[in-house]
């Protein structure tokens, strides 16, 4: 591979792996602030106003953090893939462009009010402010998820005199169904992100025996939202990108399972390592004819092999496409087991006092942030070696003008950069949670009229 | 279509320069005015709840570009490669010397928080002045529209050029001391005691100096770019900037005598603008001028996207622009006035 190409996707691949670290949980953790705020409104209890304002804080520096290192995303479209900004900009940049002027701008007046203006305003404006801070974290995930998904489907657009793209229907553009079913399934995985994240510090108070009810709320909210949001990670939104993956990029799907061959009734790989050379898998562990029928719904279905394509237009990383998604599909398993598993036992109020599945949840934390990775890195893995799917190939589309020596520079510098970004997130969170949320209020003091009934009837 | 383009993004642009340059200036100034961990609380304070919504003015000037003049957000880029990913690195830093100071508490990280945030402001203010000269002065594009500057050559203005030589580095000082008074009269406004004497003060030590490189810039630009006068003899109406400049520039120093603060920072939008549409009337129709001949030039007929999707974009931009107003109008009301510290200490600053 050319170096400077080399250079302009690591710098690329880097940059927004890291960046979406932090949108997911903002993404994630914004409904079940949400959430929490509307349960402090309608059992008109202070306890969930003090876990609101608890997430808010940590809500706030992973913010910042989504912020900083979202601005040079935007800005990489341009330095390091210039050739495909002036192919496809006319295209993509609507979604861009709408992204900064409708989410953007949104999703900050907002969190400004919602953070710095709980004493300002009154209690239904601030539970507004929240609902505004979700719209605006979630419609400009959508923006991103269309921006991606036509660079996988590409729709609504006709070539320019100069070869390069023009937009023809921007409501193909906006409601690309690649973009509604990626959607779907990638905000369901934030919110995985940001359910067993509250889990987690819930279940690291109650076995630190710490601000006890706050941790109960935290666990509670949290592996409810984890259940719901893993389940239906699965079914339907997973099964449907599968699907669609099959229909629109069957060589993909081909290398996601590591089907050599063209076959009907093609087996499903749970376990094995794919030999690209000799086009096996090593320690295979199969369910026969099940791939067949989870893409097409019928068992002695034909499933497209790679060796209906030539070699060059394979994904340039068969392996690593592979175990990405097997990753994602084995998280998400495990997800469902866990969270089903803690639900069953909050039922039975059982969970509080059954530690070892608060381990549990205390160590799942960093395995939805592996799932989402994986996920992002299978599908865009998975596109190559198209940047634009089937009309711009990756190697057409790096910035020509910018050298390798100059891409590892400021490749060098980011990775420079985001360490210290990462040491100050870690230990900024840290404070947060070391700190806990405020302490409950000294009944002593005859301020809070409420919650007297309402806590009555959660313990 | 395009021209109108041209226009929505200069206007962009300029209320990113005026919103953001305020909390740049004060930024700036901050070692300077503000002595004690009080007022610097208080400094942060002025521009805490607003600096994220004026960077977002960036995103979304980037963004139209992006849409509208893919082929101009390509060239220039790609071709101020390095200043770019410098300037990202300086925004980066200055948001943590802002967001993360108040969640630190000993008064050693706190000072090198804030000259983390001072330098990267600094910095910032003279970058974006000096890549305003670069686009006002050309740079070396290819026939097939693209080009890489180095960051330097020789410091002369000529074929070879780096991203500075002697006039970007002008125009970067003038940026800078544009932004630094900027944010004085704004502090000023903000401000009660000390901290706005000290801010007044500052602005007083500044407003000659602004002046004086008014003019120095004004001559500069004519001497490296002659042809720039060429639009104003074409269309006359452009002689018109000059005077918004420099009728701005003396409201500006008569208010602040006056001991009228809002007046004063007011003007200074005014001269901002009035600098701003300057250099955009002396481009037009060019956006990029090569320096290499004219006809290598981008305008915004080369670069413009195709007429369908501008057409569009001109609905969704005007719905999204009315929404965005609605934001300010309603967040500056919220945290108007003076900036005082007892009140909601509930996050940090
Ligand atoms: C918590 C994270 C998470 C979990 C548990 C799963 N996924 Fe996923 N998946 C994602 C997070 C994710 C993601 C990060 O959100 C992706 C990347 C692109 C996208 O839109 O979603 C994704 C992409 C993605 C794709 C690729 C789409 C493409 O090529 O563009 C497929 C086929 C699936 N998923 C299918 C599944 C299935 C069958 C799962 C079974 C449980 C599953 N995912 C669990
Ligand atoms: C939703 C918006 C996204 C867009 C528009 C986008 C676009 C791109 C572009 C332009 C490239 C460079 C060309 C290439 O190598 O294919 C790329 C590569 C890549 N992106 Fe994305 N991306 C998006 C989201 C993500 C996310 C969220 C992740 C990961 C968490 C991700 C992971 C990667 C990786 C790993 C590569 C490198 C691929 C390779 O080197 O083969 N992308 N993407
Ligand atoms: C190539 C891909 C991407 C680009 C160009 C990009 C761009 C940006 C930018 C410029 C910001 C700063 C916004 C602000 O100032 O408020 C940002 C933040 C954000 N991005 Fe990304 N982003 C990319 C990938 C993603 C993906 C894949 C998602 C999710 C689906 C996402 C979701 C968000 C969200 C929710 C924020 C809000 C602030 C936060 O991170 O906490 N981004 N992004």
């Amino acid at each position: 591979m050319d170096s400077a190409l080399l250079v302009h996707r690591l710098h690329f691949a880097f940059t927004v792996t890291y960046h979406y670290l932090f949108p997911q949980l903002t993404m994630g953790l914004a409904p079940l602030i949400l959430i929490l705020k509307t349960l402090a409104i309608r059992k008109n209890d202070e306890r969930y106003d003090r876990a609101a304002r608890f997430w808010a804080k940590i809500f706030g520096i992973n913010f910042v953090i989504g912020v900083v290192t979202g601005i040079p995303m935007e800005f990489q479209f341009g330095t390091n893939w210039s050739y495909f900004s002036r192919f496809a900009g006319g295209v993509i940049g609507q979604t861009l462009a709408m992204e900064g002027c409708f989410a953007f701008f949104l999703e900050s007046t907002f969190l400004g009010l919602f953070l710095y203006g709980e004493k300002r305003l009154s209690k239904t404006m601030h539970w507004f402010t929240a609902l505004m801070v979700f719209l605006g974290s979630w419609l400009s995930g959508y923006f991103i998820v269309a921006t991606d998904a036509w660079m996988q489907n590409p729709v609504g657009y006709e070539r320019g005199a100069d070869g390069s793209l023009q937009l023809t229907s921007f409501w193909q553009l906006v409601l690309n169904p690649w973009a509604w079913l990626q959607y779907a399934h990638n905000m369901s995985g934030s919110v995985i992100t940001g359910g067993f994240v509250m889990a987690a510090v819930g279940s690291f108070y109650l076995l630190s025996r710490k601000h006890v009810d706050q941790g109960q709320i935290f666990v509670r909210v949290g592996v409810i939202a984890a259940l719901i949001f893993s389940v239906l990670q699965l079914f339907p939104t997973g099964d449907w990108a599968g699907r669609m993956v099959a229909e629109k990029q069957p060589v993909t799907l081909a290398a996601m399972e590591a089907v050599w061959e063209t076959s009907p009734g093609a087996p499903l790989v749970i376990l094995g390592q794919p030999d690209v050379a000799q086009q096996k898998i090593d320690n295979a562990i199969v369910i026969p004819k099940m791939l067949s029928f989870l893409t097409w719904r019928r068992w002695n279905a034909e499933v497209k092999g790679l060796n209906q394509v030539p070699k060059e237009d394979w994904p340039d990383n068969v392996p690593l496409l592979y175990y990405a998604y097997h990753i994602m599909v084995g998280l998400g398993t495990i997800f469902i087991a866990v969270s089903a598993v803690a639900a069953f036992l909050l039922w039975r109020d059982k969970l509080y006092q059954a530690r070892w599945i608060l381990w549990v949840l205390l160590l799942m934390f960093p395995f939805p942030y592996i799932a989402n990775t994986a996920g992002w890195i299978t599908a865009e893995i998975g596109r190559q070696p198209w940047l634009v799917y089937g009309l711009l190939r990756t190697a057409d589309g790096y910035s020509k003008m910018v050298s390798a020596g100059n891409g590892w520079f400021s490749l060098l510098g980011f990775m420079g950069m985001y360490t210290v970004l990462s040491l100050l997130f870690v230990f900024l969170v840290r404070r947060e949670i070391e700190h806990g949320p405020e302490p409950e209020p000294d009944p002593a003091l005859p301020k809070i009229k409420a919650g007297s009934v309402a806590s009555a009837e959660v313990r | 279509m395009a021209t109108i383009w041209f226009m929505i993004v200069a206007v962009m642009v300029a209320m990113y320069v005026l919103f953001d340059g305020f909390d740049l200036g004060a930024g700036a100034l901050h070692l300077i005015i503000a002595k004690t961990d009080e007022e610097r609380r208080t400094v942060l304070r002025a521009i805490g709840p607003v600096w994220d919504g004026n960077e977002v003015w960036l995103l979304a000037a980037g963004g139209t570009l992006y849409f509208a003049f893919p082929l101009l957000y390509a060239s220039s880029f790609s071709g101020f490669y390095l200043p770019l990913m410098m300037v990202l690195w300086l925004l980066m830093l200055r948001a943590i010397g802002i967001e993360f100071r108040s969640h630190i508490g000993d008064p050693m990280s706190k000072s090198f928080f804030d000259v983390i945030f001072s330098v990267a402001s600094i910095l910032l203010a003279i970058f974006f002045g000096a890549a305003l000269g670069n686009v006002v002065r050309g740079v070396p594009l290819n026939p097939n529209h693209y080009f890489f500057e180095p960051l330097w050559t020789n410091w002369r203005v000529g074929e070879q050029n780096g991203i500075l030589d002697w006039y970007t580095v002008i125009c970067g000082v003038v940026a800078l001391v544009t932004l630094t008074l900027h944010g004085s009269l704004y502090l000023a406004t903000k401000t009660e005691g000390d901290l706005n004497l000290r801010a007044r003060k500052a602005a007083s030590v500044l407003w000659p100096v602004e002046m004086l490189l008014t003019i120095v810039s004004f001559v500069a630009t004519v001497l490296v770019v002659p042809h720039v006068l060429e639009n104003y003899s074409k269309w006359p109406i452009g002689y018109l900037v000059p005077v918004v400049v420099f009728a701005s520039l003396g409201y500006m120093s008569y208010a602040h005598n006056k001991g009228n603060d809002k007046g004063a920072f007011l003007a200074s939008c005014g001269y901002i603008v009035g600098m701003l549409v300057g250099a955009a009337f002396a481009l037009y129709p060019n956006v990029l001028p090569a320096s290499t001949g004219p006809e290598y030039s981008l305008t915004i007929f080369n670069t413009a996207a195709g007429s369908h999707g501008l057409g569009v974009g001109f609905v969704w931009w005007t719905l999204g622009m009315l929404l965005a107003i609605g934001y300010f109008v309603f967040i500056y009301r919220m945290f108007r006035g003076k900036v005082k510290l007892e009140e909601g200490s509930d996050h940090g600053y």
